[in-house]
């Protein structure tokens, strides 16, 4: 009996998963499920809108694959996608030598320098003996933090993690930090919005250092896709040979966010 | 910036954008979803993990016994983090070598799947302590009279261990509810996560997250009501013991 | 009254509680040695073939992290239990608006999720703080500054809405009896109180403390979604740093399961130590 009440488990176990056992046709699009204007942020009708959600519809339409977007926690988003929740990250994920071992990472599609804000009361320059004795807030397995903990941390300043780049921001705001160091365009969209503009400015860029910076953000995807990678990295090449790229981007800044 | 005016400002809340209403409410149905899946798969696996822990073999009762105090003894925030990482893999590892191949599993399902085995662990635990407040005479009266095992089971234990077990079983499906919100630190859009987004978005953080507490709150107010009046009807005939 | 054994069937069944821990003679039947055998070989592979160079890196971390999980979970506990036990009287004697408010109060923090309250009080709250100067001038901005004190106000009303609830059941089943003797015999309200009432009651609860406990030690790594570093924090940095995933999270899974285990111990060893009539 016992047995007959296991089997019946087991099998509505399965029956669940096998019910969730979409056709797995359509490519997994993870990033960070949190507002980074203005590269994803939700709106009020519960999309995802922003340059990079723009991005990644341009590229996969001109790849010809099909597209889901899929947020996934930030900490986690590496595993989920070596363990095949996602198939593609899209997710201002910069390219570094760190996590070239774990994932692969197709050519780059943007790249901005890291700046440093803080509040509008207090001046400080963006360098280790500007911010030496302060509290530093960034986002939590990023180049930022990576970054920070070597320049800042070990000069003196106390290097505080968080899981999203939004709640760095409203401590910041909040009063329970002395500065934020993130991706420039990031910081600019927060000192824009009503929060950023009254309370903190912009302190400075930090000084490159590419083996920790890296040379721009890719679509990252797991390791030995290679045939994934030469269609990404193709289409990349289309829309900035034929004017999607630029198209879009406009709407967004009067800058050119490839970089050099 | 979330000064008081903004906290007034319940257009924030509105159901078409741009409130967010709609937004907050979707979660709480993605929550309830999760909330009553994994209830409902942790009943089945606390069902036979009742029966394995009373009446199993010895490698049963000790593999039953394992996992109930696995569950147990460590926080649901790392058992969801390793069953949603390590679980939905292995699972497909598994499902791999018997020959099904790759399944996709939604997030949908690996929340269902996480909230169910922690679930799992604890329903067993009630329904073992329900069984065994059944009096021993009445299970050996039906064995008596020749009834199969199963048919003690489905004629005598299961209906009479009900009224021990409902007041475990429906504070566990409080739990589940409050549970789900968990969820969150794995990304999966349920109440919690949207109202983080959207208090994100649009600043107001303490007028969301008082929203959500609302949700939340409604959820297990309504939930209590329905229970009292399973309970009462699974007490009719039942001696008021105290 | 049918509340308390409620409670209780619940905090057993999520919690490990002294009753649960194995007899030293249990262990060596041939079946079991066979399993223990089989769990072995599982824990030898587990060690050789999965990454565990990190540890050493991460060691003094790690210890740091589960003092700050034990100091969590020990001053939210005790400060919990102290606000439970008004909590649980005037439920069971006060006038009725502290009445209302006290079952309101833990009708709420008992309905919502614990993850909200924390992010309400830390976010919401925390965010409007600043806003006054009053505050941020106060001696409390240094510490309304970091992040642990909201850890601390979360974990402890948690506590106390759970435990107060309890307490309830414990104020209101000490038998009617001792009291009117305690009466008779001329005592003051406070005397009665202080002297029979309360230590009856919190003798009452003394089981279901055991479970509570070990729930509050399962809720503590939920801080660490707020900043704090803990125990939970330290392995999420390391999955963070190494891109390793299971590994640091079976480890940390160990943890809390010695952690839980030696919190269990500890509390049998203490029940033991407190006298019971037999029933």
């Amino acid at each position: 009996m016992k047995k007959t009440l296991k089997t019946i488990a087991f099998s509505l176990a399965l029956g669940i998963v096998a019910a969730g056992a979409v056709a797995a046709e359509p490519l997994k699009v993870g990033f960070a499920a949190e507002p980074y204007p203005p590269f994803t942020s939700p709106d009020a009708s519960g999309n995802w809108e922003g340059w990079e959600v723009e991005f990644e519809k341009a590229i996969c339409a001109e790849a010809k694959l099909e597209c889901v977007i899929t947020p996934v926690a930030w900490d986690g988003i590496i595993p989920a996608l070596t363990s095949k929740k996602i198939d593609m990250i899209i997710g201002s994920m910069s390219i570094t030598e760190e996590r070239l071992k774990t994932i692969d990472f197709s050519d780059k599609y943007y790249n901005t320098p890291t700046g440093v804000i803080g509040p509008k009361s207090e001046t400080f320059e963006a360098t280790p003996e500007g911010l030496k004795g302060k509290t530093i807030g960034v986002q939590v397995s990023t180049i930022h933090q990576v970054y920070a903990s070597k320049y800042f941390g070990e000069n003196g300043a106390t290097v505080k993690e968080y899981q999203t780049q939004d709640e760095a921001n409203n401590d910041l705001a909040a009063g329970r930090l002395d500065a934020v160091q993130a991706d420039s365009i990031a910081l600019g969209a927060f000192l824009k919005s009503d929060q950023g503009k009254e309370c903190c400015d912009l302190k400075g860029m930090v000084k490159d250092d590419p083996a920790i910076l890296g040379a721009g953000v890719g679509i990252g995807i797991r390791k030995g896709e290679d045939e994934l990678k030469a269609k990404l990295n193709a289409a990349i090449k289309a829309i900035r040979a034929n004017g999607t790229y630029d198209t879009f981007s406009k709407k967004y800044f009067d800058f050119d966010v490839y970089g050099q | 910036m979330a000064d008081p005016i903004s906290f007034l400002n319940w257009s924030l809340l509105a159901l078409e954008p741009p409130g967010w209403g709609g937004v907050l409410l979707r979660g709480l149905m993605n929550s309830i979803e999760i909330a009553i899946g994994g209830y409902t798969f942790g009943l089945l696996l606390g069902i036979g993990g009742a029966c394995g822990k009373l009446y199993g073999g010895p490698i049963t009762r000790d593999l039953m016994e394992c996992y109930t105090t696995i569950v147990r003894a460590v926080p649901e925030l790392v058992l969801i983090l390793l069953l949603y990482y390590a679980g939905t893999d292995a699972l497909n590892y598994v499902l791999g070598l018997v020959g099904i191949g790759q399944v996709d599993i939604s997030g949908l399902v690996a929340g269902i799947f996480v909230i169910g085995v922690v679930q799992g662990a604890y329903t067993t635990e009630v329904l073992r302590g329900a069984i065994k407040a059944v009096p021993a005479g009445q299970i050996e009266a039906a064995r008596a009279y020749g009834m199969s095992p199963y048919k003690v089971m489905t004629r005598v234990t299961l209906p009479a261990m009900l009224p021990y077990a409902i007041p475990g079983l429906s504070n566990l499906w409080l739990i589940a509810t409050k549970d789900t919100a968990l969820l969150a630190v794995v990304g999966f859009s349920e109440l919690t996560l949207v109202t983080r987004q959207a208090a994100g978005s649009t600043k107001a953080y303490l007028l969301f997250f008082c929203a959500a507490g609302v949700l939340y709150l409604m959820l297990t107010l309504v939930s209590d009501l329905i229970i009292r009046i399973i309970e009462r009807r699974a007490r009719r005939g039942f001696v008021e013991q105290s | 009254m049918s509340e308390t054994p409620t409670t209780d069937i619940t905090t057993h069944a999520m919690a490990i509680t002294p009753e649960d821990l194995p007899a030293a003679e249990g262990f060596f039947k041939p079946h079991r040695i066979v399993l223990l055998a089989i769990a072995a070989g599982l824990v030898f592979c587990i060690v050789w073939f999965m990454r565990w160079d990190w540890i050493p890196q991460y060691l003094p971390r790690l210890g740091y992290g589960i003092m700050i999980t034990l100091a969590m979970l020990f001053s939210t506990s005790i400060l919990g239990f102290l606000l439970a036990v008004p909590l649980g009287l005037v439920q069971v004697t006060g006038p009725w608006p502290l009445k209302a408010l006290a079952k309101g109060f833990c009708t709420v923090v008992r309905g919502t999720p614990l993850l909200l309250q924390l992010w309400l009080l830390y976010y919401g709250l925390g965010s409007l703080f600043p806003q006054f100067p009053a505050i941020r001038q106060s001696f409390l901005w240094p510490y309304l500054r970091e992040s642990w004190p909201y850890g601390v106000a979360a974990l402890t009303i948690s506590f106390a809405a759970y435990e107060g609830e309890v307490m309830r059941g414990a104020f209101a089943g000490v038998p009617a009896g001792e009291i009117e003797a305690a009466r008779a015999y001329g005592m003051s309200r406070w005397t009665l109180f202080r002297r029979i009432w309360l230590p009856r009651a919190i003798h009452r609860a003394l089981p279901t403390l055991t479970g509570e406990t070990v729930l509050q030690l399962k809720a503590t790594p939920l801080v660490a979604t707020i900043t704090v570093i803990d125990v939970y924090a330290v392995i999420s940095k390391v999955r963070q740093d190494t891109y390793i995933t299971y590994e640091p999270l079976l480890l940390l899974a160990l943890i809390y399961m010695c952690l839980t285990g030696i919190l269990v111990i500890a509390f049998r060893t203490l029940e033991n130590r407190i006298p019971t009539r037999g029933a």
